[in-house]
């Protein structure tokens, strides 16, 4: 039977309280907080992460396909899904797709990957699903949105949830939008967007798919559906015969709010995250229409290794002290530039060396077993020349050796940069600025994980390169 | 290796006024130092048969030796740029020195001129270094800091101890500098200003780094046999050494942070063409790069002035004093005279010649009777280190 393999996922470590921007505004405050994406994160970045998780314990070598979907792609034309693909290292033969545009892009892509597995195109799918959408300030989904990201394998073996079936439900409406061209997602009157389009698709995709596989609502464990607010999906359980207080789960929005095309994955993970053999899952997300999924958790489940999926994440988390630092964050407000570079990018030069930029590959000298980061082609210590082998550093952990909490090199928004020099088991040293941290907080010896990260705009494109940070509550 | 020991003499050396010369480019800030140097030889630009400039930022594509010869009007003659990071004045020298040395000219300049001060921002900017991926946020702070927080950790010195024991230095410095008309700063400060200044990239704070200075200065070289012709105190060229590290040494597995091979060996290699076997002891004056204040503290234990670990104690008894064992920066240094890439080789150099002549600008900062001087820059993430050492007297061999 096909089905999902692995999860992993990521919230950003970044939380902002809504009375704090309710209070920015003098407006009302929707209560509890949302997450926020740092100022070196995007979708693809928030993307990896949540890859990273899922694929604990699996061998990428046997990943022949993956998905990203998002509403938000760093390129308008370039592919995200290659780009995570590279930086989780993932073979050169693998299928790659982006699915975007829609609110229910991450469904697709995960139905995509199902067919795409059932029809023997690929063995094992990796979906990830991320989202990082401007609202207007001010509005109400300002304070509605939050950032994060879901990653799901798919495959034949050791299926921890089968797919039961799916059910569509195309809906042209004009309710949730964005055109090319602007910034801001438009949302049309609340009354009209939500009956007309959340209840009606919602309710039409989910007794659907009752319909389809004989179920009633009493069949099923867990109703895993997202929410434009925090009562119109309970009204929406009611109305189907569900029992919210037994089976609906919690939507996420309080603690960080709807995070777009990733959300319904994201629900997905903090759903089997908790789940036990036997439970059955309906999932539902909503976007020009509904679509719904049933799954059947199985015994592999309990075979899961640890990962730091939904719940760790939502433990690990640094409050923003000011809604200013959220806006300039996400390029709202435009932060004081700080000294120009010196050095510029190339395309040629960074596609060249994409072993070490992306797939964070050192070099290990088979002469004299010497490691080094970036991949150096004569060793320094025995001088072989073109005699080593790549090695992925992207999982390990590393030693803080030393480190300067630098002023000059920041932005006026991030005005610390955390210079840091750690040192791998292998004694490898890395040389990577350290993000996601209070810098007042860092010492020699501390241990530092990897993160993929948008570093700078150079060049006319987006310079990704890895950072460090401190480990996140579960590690890797 | 070969010897080049007292075959080359520097006959003549400008300086010109270092600091935020808005009325200068670097076109005039190099006349200034070369009319100057002509005058102290006694020649004029026609007997100029090559040039060596140290240069690393060049205004216009990289093109710093045309910018020279269309200034100071050198014409038909050889003019070699070099851009060694902060050792490129120092390299210039040393070019011109072995060009000498092998016979083909007979008078040569050396001239290092850096116009910072129209970049339009304060510092030298961030992501300095070969890549603009791992490097893209380095800046010289935040790579000399990473030396300071190690080295504190592994000799044991509490934050404040170690804060107070570079402090020092930038106190030692600052009062020299005070003494030094040409120098950017002339400010006295005391440890407790210097201990609890804004922080520029922890753990180093205002008064442990350098400032941002325009300047140049030049040096016309000679065959020693010939020095005598153009002025009664030649100061000879006694030895030199470069040494640039392999690998960027933060990538390096087992580098300590504490101490630099480059530093190690380019020291060794001049002590061995001068001569010298206990440096603390036998240089009587040194300028060397205190870019830092953590910077000058670990060249002490590199250049053997202090054993490794031990610069504290004599930081504590002011053994690098004015008045000390072997005063270092008696010009104020970088930290007075800011860092004018290119140029602080040559700066440096111009006050051992001057100290080694009995002619230092005041009195007051005259060393008494000194014999051997060394000069010395450390560029890069670091990387790459310069040591020329001078004397007042050939050998009698």
């Amino acid at each position: 039977m096909v089905g999902i393999t692995s999860f992993g996922a990521y919230i950003p470590i970044y939380r902002l309280s809504r009375d704090m921007i309710a209070n920015s505004w003098g407006r009302g405050s929707l209560k509890g907080e949302r997450s926020v994406a740092n100022n070196d994160e995007d979708s693809v970045t928030m993307a990896v992460e949540a890859g990273s998780d899922c694929l604990k314990g699996l061998d990428r070598n046997k990943v022949d396909g993956l998905f990203f979907a998002t509403s938000n792609a760093p390129y308008k034309e370039k592919l995200s899904a290659g780009l995570i693909a590279t930086v989780l290292d993932l073979p050169k033969e693998v299928i790659t797709a982006d699915y975007a545009n829609s609110l229910r892009a991450g469904t697709a892509a995960l139905r995509g990957a199902v067919d795409t597995v059932k029809a023997g195109s690929a063995k094992n799918v990796l979906v990830t699903a991320a989202d990082c959408r401007l609202a207007y300030p001010r509005s109400d989904q300002e304070q509605w949105f939050g950032d994060g990201a879901a990653a799901l394998t798919i495959g034949r073996d050791n299926v921890i949830a089968t797919l039961e079936g799916s059910f569509s439900i195309n809906s042209e409406i004009v309710d949730v939008w964005r055109n090319d061209d602007d910034r801001y997602v438009h949302v049309g009157e609340s009354r009209f967007i939500l009956n007309e389009g959340y209840m009606a698709s919602m309710k039409d995709a989910i007794s659907g798919i009752l319909k389809q596989s004989s179920k009633k609502p009493s069949d099923i464990t867990k109703l895993v559906i997202p929410s434009p607010d925090y009562r119109t999906h309970i009204r929406l359980a009611k109305m189907l015969g569900f029992d919210p207080d037994a089976q609906l789960e919690d939507t996420l929005l309080g603690s960080i709010g709807h995070c777009g095309v990733a959300h319904p994955l994201m629900l997905l993970v903090a759903t089997l995250e908790k789940s036990n053999p036997g439970d059955t899952i309906l999932m539902a997300s909503y976007g020009d229409g509904a679509e719904a999924l049933i799954f059947n958790v199985t015994e592999e489940i309990t075979k899961i290794k640890p990962r730091r999926g939904i719940k760790n994440c939502l433990q690990s988390k640094i409050m923003l002290t000011s809604y200013e630092k959220f806006l300039s964050f996400r390029g709202i407000l435009e932060p004081v530039p700080a000294e120009p570079f010196r050095l510029f990018p190339s395309v040629s030069a960074y596609w060249r060396e994409q072993n070490s930029i992306l797939r964070c590959h050192g070099s290990r000298c088979k002469q004299c077993g010497r490691s080094i980061f970036p991949i150096q082609r004569i060793c320094f210590n025995c001088r072989s020349k073109d005699d080593y082998e790549e090695i992925r550093y992207a999982e390990q952990t590393g030693e803080v050796f030393t480190f300067s909490r630098d002023q000059l090199a920041g932005r006026s928004d991030d005005p610390v940069v955390v210079q840091t020099i750690f040192e791998m088991d292998d004694g490898a040293r890395f040389y990577l600025i350290m993000t996601d941290c209070d810098p007042e907080n860092v010492k020699v010896g501390q241990l530092v994980e990897f993160t993929f990260r948008r570093i700078y705009e150079g060049a006319g494109f987006h310079n990704y390169f890895w950072k460090c940070r401190p480990l996140r509550y579960g590690g890797r | 290796m070969g010897t080049l020991k007292d075959e080359i003499a520097i006959i003549g050396m400008g300086c010109s006024q270092f600091g935020e010369r808005w009325d200068a480019g670097a076109g005039d800030l190099a006349i200034e130092a070369a009319y100057e140097a002509y005058e102290d030889a006694g020649i004029g630009p026609e007997d100029i048969e090559a040039c060596w400039v140290g240069q690393m930022y060049a205004p216009v594509g990289g093109l710093g030796g045309s910018t020279i010869a269309d200034t100071l009007k050198l014409t038909n003659i050889p003019i070699i740029r070099n851009e060694n990071w902060c050792t490129a004045g120092h390299i210039a020298l040393i070019e011109a020195a072995i060009a000498v040395a092998a016979g083909l000219y007979d008078v040569v300049m050396a001239i290092g001129v850096e116009k910072l001060k129209d970049t339009g921002y304060p510092g030298l900017g961030t992501g300095r270094g070969m890549s603009p991926v791992y490097e893209a946020r380095r800046t010289a702070p935040g790579s000399f800091a990473l030396i300071a927080t190690r080295y504190f950790k592994k000799y044991g010195l509490s934050m404040e101890e170690g804060k107070e024991t570079i402090g020092k230095i930038a106190v030692k410095n600052h009062r020299n500098g005070s003494m030094s008309p040409k120098a950017h700063f002339h400010n006295v400060v005391t440890l407790e200003k210097v201990v609890n200044a804004p922080i520029i990239a922890y753990p180093l704070g205002l008064f442990d780094c350098c400032g941002n200075s325009d300047g140049s200065a030049c040096a016309i070289l000679t065959r020693a046999d010939m020095a005598r012709s153009f002025r009664q105190d030649p100061i000879y060229i006694k030895g030199f050494g470069i040494a640039m590290d392999a690998v960027l040494p933060h990538t390096r597995p087992g580098f300590e942070w504490t101490s630099f091979e480059a530093l190690k060996n380019s020291s060794k290699k001049a002590y061995e063409m001068a001569g010298i076997k206990d440096p603390r002891e036998e240089i009587d004056v040194a300028e060397v790069h205190d870019c830092f204040s953590i910077t000058e503290l670990i060249i002490y234990e590199d250049f053997g002035f202090s054993q490794h670990g031990k610069a504290k104690e004599d930081i504590d008894s002011g053994f690098f004093e004015l008045k000390g064992g072997l005063p270092v920066n008696p010009d104020g240094g970088l930290k007075c005279f800011g860092h004018p890439v290119g140029a602080s080789g040559l700066r440096m150099t111009y006050e051992i010649y001057k100290q080694l002549q009995g002619k230092a600008d005041l009195p007051e900062r005259q060393i008494k009777d000194p014999k051997i001087g060394l000069s010395h820059t450390f560029g890069g993430p670091p990387q790459i280190s310069a040591v020329a050492i001078f004397g007042n007297e050939k050998d009698k061999a």
